[in-house]
């Protein structure tokens, strides 16, 4: 029953939020909150273990309260549940996309969506800057203008950046390479 | 089944390798998908991302589900986005098992200190490789340039954007004709 129930709430997590993995986050601590599966500690600590492990935020979010709520099986549950309204409603989309893929307003729809793609892929490139490499709360307290930078951060940003153009390699080897310079240099 | 087997993997990998969600899955997408396997083009990818900001749901699933959909139909659709998603039903699980403080961890906080800051290099050096090949006049860069400032300095909401830059396109199409 408490499965059931999981898999409806996730379902409707994944039907009406709209905009990626952080845009469930409210309607995860709401449903938290209703069933008492997990505290406010409990949703800092999920938030930083999804951040810092691989895949999409989103299911990170859901198998870690589902894991809380009813353990393994929970985790499982509630993850099908958040992806089956994707899957259902990308599937149609899909669908009629191919059907209509040769008529003149679906293309210059796409004419339309592909520039503000790259725009907003360039502003969650902005977002992931600020923590990266910027050190905006230590300069608020500073108001030293030396601090916004890291430099330690911006001259490896440099280094990598010129190896990624230079070599083409698979993003993996850059991964690798960047969780070791992390270490060393105590990023 | 071979194929499925293929679409499971490929993005069991690109989701066990994704650190940042959706937008970080770019570079691994464009590597795996579009210059090993050649299942899309460069064009096609950011489409999907695009659909994928106006659908419900999380992005990375969103994209996962329609390269799959394009390459085998419905269950290719299922299988990539099952192996989307299963690496981090186990390493989640795992954790929260285990380690229910592992982001507090001072080395952890190195590894990732370091991980986005190469996150931030590759995301940069995909929109280069994807404004060459999507970007081709000055319509396309006055949209991409105005959707960002539109997200960073207004704060307004991706959608509203991929909304109103589909909505431009239509109206460019119909007054224009067939010019492109």
């Amino acid at each position: 029953m408490i499965y059931l129930i999981l898999f409806f709430e996730y379902f409707k997590i994944g039907l009406f939020s709209v905009g990626g993995g952080l845009a469930t986050l409210p309607f995860v601590i709401d449903l938290a909150n209703k069933y008492g599966w997990i505290n406010n500690k409990m949703i800092a600590d999920m938030v930083a273990i999804s951040e810092s492990t691989p895949g999409p935020l989103g299911v990170n979010i859901a198998t870690y309260v589902g894991f809380q709520s009813c353990g393994i099986f929970g985790g499982l549950v509630a993850t099908i549940g958040l992806i089956t309204p994707s899957v259902i409603i990308v599937i149609l989309v899909a669908g009629l996309l191919e059907k209509f893929k040769n008529n003149n307003i679906v293309q210059g729809t796409f004419e339309g969506l592909r520039p503000a793609s790259i725009g907003l892929i360039g502003l969650a490139a902005y977002e992931v800057v600020k923590i990266a490499l910027l050190n905006l709360d230590l300069y608020k307290i500073t108001n030293n203008i030396k601090d916004i930078v890291d430099i330690k951060r911006l001259i490896f940003f440099v280094v990598i950046f010129y190896g990624i153009l230079k070599y083409k390699k698979h993003p993996v080897m850059y991964i690798g390479i960047a969780m070791v310079v992390g270490v060393v240099f105590k990023m | 089944m071979k194929r499925l087997m293929d679409l499971f993997l490929t993005f069991f990998r690109i989701g066990g390798l994704t650190f940042g969600g959706g937008y970080a899955m770019l570079p691994m997408i464009q590597k795996e998908i579009v210059e090993n396997k050649k299942w899309a083009t460069e064009d096609e990818i950011i489409d999907y991302y695009a659909v994928g900001q106006c659908t419900p749901g999380v992005i990375a699933v969103n994209t996962a589900t329609f390269i799959g959909f394009k390459i085998q139909g419905i269950w290719g659709a299922v299988s990539a986005t099952l192996g989307v998603v299963a690496p981090s039903i186990i390493i989640i699980t795992a954790i929260a098992a285990l380690l229910s403080n592992f982001a507090e961890v001072e080395i952890v906080q190195h590894i990732f200190g370091g991980i986005r800051v190469a996150v931030v290099a590759l995301i940069f050096a995909s929109i280069i490789k994807i404004w060459k090949s999507s970007v081709k006049n000055l319509f396309g860069i006055i949209l991409a340039v105005s959707s960002f400032l539109l997200g960073a300095f207004l704060s307004i909401s991706p959608i509203y954007i991929v909304v109103a830059a589909g909505i431009i396109g239509i109206i460019r199409e119909v007054v224009g004709g067939n010019k492109s």
